[in-house]
């Protein structure tokens, strides 16, 4: 019986241990801090992405220019620190004052031409790949001292596994993400225009300001996930992170969230990415596979997951509680 | 009046134009603290135009509306809200996928450290729904619910907000008898508290039994407002329709009737249409008279098959038949032609040619496709029959008049030939010109043998052409009128017999 939304949530998690348990099975060092830390590092990107995205496909919604965001985050920072002298955290910060005006922009085209977020984030899509390709089309590296600190920053855990930063800014992503969703106005509005775009307006909800902030937070997600990947990689390459979009849609849609928007957690998303990474460590474990598997299980996992949200969703409307059994009687 | 407090809202000379009519003329209400005022009229009378001047939904032309002596100029439902006027609608407007207290307390959230406080929002929720007789756990989602259940979270959410007056625009319209009493029982709550309560409904029973006072309405203008302690059902209903009872009798066709052609035994639909007999003759009208949400279109639909019965009999000459979809029914020489021709009826983008053939088309199925000539031919006949008026039948036929659009539409079941044919409202909005000939053309269509049910709101109209008339009432047959029974005064009377022989 589904009296809350959390079932789905349920199953993913259930989904990623029962998976880590027979990988340990199979391979016992996978037991290790190691993994652990290389998971969360090597998916931190990835990670704040996905974020962004369940932000907006919560709102029934989609974005597809995150991909592009990234790339050209990366290239920008590391033709900005080339070419100029002035300190990564201001470039960081100018890079996040684009990238999130991008993403509003994308917003405000969304709301107020009424067009499919599906059209107008395929054309931010292109236009960040373009301007990516206009900045550089080698591969920049990124060779400042700064760089070599936040990079070295690192809590070394028992067993040798680097927890590095980058894992730990995409932690504190998904961590700030649940408190905005679930204890702020903001959050519930967000909810409330997944549910239904007319009757969240009639009850109130700033539509326009909601879904403006939306695509707003996805694009200034997708800018810090370029900053993190231009830390995990040291460079700048418009050619990178090509499909990083549909990575961050697959991990929406395995943590639970209805792409129709409406019903889905963060925390979620969170095993979705883990479920995604552990598949590719399992990979590397093996040694045999070709890495090709991954989008093979993905797939299948993707697949297996809809069909689950189209049951639940036939389970909630057929078990509807008749209103008698609630009368007090007065 | 003798009533003595201050009424909480007071609207006056409310008018509303709408290019080409006027659906508001100088109507007035009043409403005083912790009554029901019941809003009545047919379709079209100006009831919903009311409710959207009031909340600012519409803009009105003129008038002015004091809440609590204050005049008032919501610019939008959710400013008539803050100022005190709540509404409920029909279609529960709360979000299924978030739990009862969120819907509660959307956009007004408890607020601690900047943040929403669960605990307190939960324990609030739990304290108001029991304000209102209900004991559920709000931290559930609302799709876990009832209808009834989440139209009392709605009013609750409403009464929260608003706080004085109370709207419900047909809320019981999909609640079955237990969950209608929940819901009134709710009201009566309301009404102790000192809420204006305004009840729009279609079921005048529901009004009688909730509602203090009522207020007509019929094209626009207010006919009366009435005490419901001092006034019987039959004069709420001539009020609503507008008739003389002792009206002199129509002049009405001499029918010859034919051979039986279908015969349904104890039909019906749970939910839908109570059972009923019904024995159709070649060369017969049946006319299906009734207030709005009678059960007449859902007659026409249960026979059709469109919403298939799932009790009864059904057979065509002398032939047991089962009608569960339209498509069988075309099949068997049934045609419909739906009440809402633009949602229902009409492809709007479709050329005129293309709606008249669409039905013959899809009886011969699309491994036989009509030719070009063939439609050209077909479509041309039934324009010139029907007097269809158009510039070229390869114009999109959402650009043709109403009348027009309603003659383009029984032209294309026209063209199947069908043996028995239904009109649900055939003559609603449309002129005056197109409304004289399609009445010939059903007194001619009936002449030539075919059998035809036609369900109309328009009394004189059925009385015109009807060979017999079946009044429905609450979803049930109550009466089969014919011959010379047959009057304007002898509807109006069967639809308001008050409880009747049956309950």
């Amino acid at each position: 019986m589904m009296k809350s939304p959390r079932l789905p949530l349920y199953l993913t998690m259930a989904t990623f241990f029962l998976a880590y348990l027979l990988c340990i099975w199979e391979f016992p060092s996978m037991f290790s801090t190691r993994v652990v830390a290389n998971l969360l590092t090597d998916n931190a990107f990835l990670g704040i992405t996905a974020v962004g995205m369940t932000f907006v496909i919560l709102t029934g919604g989609i974005d597809l220019s995150v991909g592009s965001v990234i790339a050209f985050t990366g290239v920008f920072i590391a033709v900005i620190l080339r070419d100029t002298s002035i300190h990564p955290l201001v470039a960081f910060g100018l890079v996040l004052t684009i990238t999130i005006a991008f993403g509003a922009a994308e917003g405000a085209i969304v709301h107020y031409l009424e067009m499919p977020a599906f059209i107008v984030t395929l054309a931010g899509m292109f236009l960040m790949r373009g301007l990516a390709y206009v900045l550089s089309t080698d591969s920049v590296p990124v060779t400042h001292e700064f760089y070599d600190v936040l990079q070295s920053i690192y809590w070394k855990a028992p067993g040798g596994g680097r927890f590095r930063l980058i894992g730990g800014v995409m932690l504190l992503v998904f961590i700030a993400a649940m408190v905005v969703l679930h204890r702020t106005k903001f959050g519930k509005n967000v909810y409330a225009l997944g549910g239904g775009v007319q009757t969240a307006q009639l009850m109130g909800v700033p539509i326009a300001r909601t879904t403006i902030l939306i695509y707003a937070t996805s694009g200034g997600l997708a800018g810090l996930a370029g900053i993190v990947y231009s830390l995990y990689t040291s460079a700048g390459y418009s050619l990178s992170t090509v499909g990083v979009e549909l990575d961050a849609i697959a991990a929406v849609v395995i943590g639970g969230t209805l792409l129709s928007g409406g019903t889905g957690f963060v925390a979620g998303t969170f095993f979705g990415i883990l479920i995604m990474g552990l598949i590719q460590t399992y990979i590397v474990f093996d040694g045999t596979l070709s890495s090709w598997w991954t989008k093979i299980v993905i797939g299948i996992l993707l697949f297996t997951f809809i069909m689950l949200q189209k049951v639940l969703a036939w389970a909630t409307t057929a078990r509807r509680k008749p209103a008698t059994e609630f009368a007090m009687r007065s | 009046m003798s009533m003595t407090p201050e009424p909480v809202l007071q609207a006056t000379g409310i008018s509303k134009f709408f290019p080409g009519a006027i659906a508001l003329d100088d109507v007035s209400l009043s409403l005083y603290p912790g009554e029901v005022h019941a809003l009545l009229g047919e379709n079209g009378a100006g009831k919903s135009t009311l409710i959207k001047c009031l909340t600012g939904a519409y803009k009105r032309d003129a008038g002015t509306i004091l809440l609590a002596g204050q005049e008032i100029n919501p610019r939008d439902p959710q400013d008539s809200l803050a100022l005190g006027i709540g509404t409920v609608y029909q279609e529960v407007n709360l979000l299924s996928n978030m739990t009862v207290a969120e819907n509660l307390f959307l956009g007004w959230q408890p607020m601690r450290h900047g943040m929403i406080d669960n605990r307190v929002m939960l324990k609030r929720s739990k304290e108001i729904l029991s304000g209102f007789g209900l004991d559920i756990d709000p931290s559930l989602l609302l799709s876990s619910y009832s209808i009834a259940i989440q139209q009392v979270v709605a009013i609750a959410r409403a009464v929260e907000l608003a706080g004085k007056v109370l709207i419900l625009d047909e809320p019981t319209a999909s609640l079955d008898r237990e969950e209608i009493d929940l819901l009134f029982s709710v009201v009566r709550k309301l009404t102790e508290r000192g809420l204006a309560v305004v009840f729009i409904t279609h079921f005048l029973d529901q009004v009688f039994e909730i509602s203090d006072r009522a207020t007509i309405l019929r094209n626009g203008r207010i006919v009366g407002t009435r005490v419901l302690a001092d006034v019987t059902q039959t004069e709420i209903v001539t009020m609503m329709l507008g008739r003389e009872l002792e009206e002199a009798k129509k002049e009405r066709g001499k029918a010859v009737i034919g051979e039986t052609i279908l015969e349904l035994k104890s039909y019906g639909r749970r939910g839908t249409i109570e059972p009923f007999d019904m024995i159709l003759h070649k060369g017969e009208v049946i006319g299906l008279a009734g207030l709005l949400g009678s059960g007449r279109s859902e007659t026409a639909g249960v026979i059709f098959g469109s919403t298939p019965a799932d009790q009864g009999t059904a057979s065509l000459n002398g032939k047991p038949i089962k009608l569960d979809n339209p498509r069988s029914a075309i099949h068997l020489g049934f045609g419909l032609c739906p009440e809402d021709r633009k949602t229902d009826g009409i492809v709007g983008d479709l050329s005129v040619r293309e709606n008249i053939i669409l039905s013959l088309q899809a009886r011969r199925g699309w491994m036989r496709p009509i030719t070009r000539a063939k439609a050209e031919k077909i479509a041309e006949d039934y324009v010139k029959k029907l007097d269809i008026r158009l510039a070229s039948l390869d114009m999109p036929i959402r650009l043709l008049s109403g009348g027009n659009q309603q003659k383009a539409l029984l032209a294309r079941w026209l063209a199947t030939e069908p043996d028995i044919l239904i009109l649900d409202e055939p003559t609603r909005g449309i002129d005056v010109g197109a409304h004289a000939e399609i009445i010939e053309l059903i007194q001619t269509l009936r002449a030539q043998g075919m059998a035809l049910i036609v369900a109309s709101s328009e009394l004189e109209e059925l009385i015109t052409y009807s060979s017999r008339i079946v009044v429905l009432r609450d979803r049930r047959q109550v009466r089969e009128l014919r011959g010379d029974e047959i009057s304007i005064g002898a509807i109006v009377r069967s639809i308001a017999e008050e409880g009747g022989a049956q309950q």
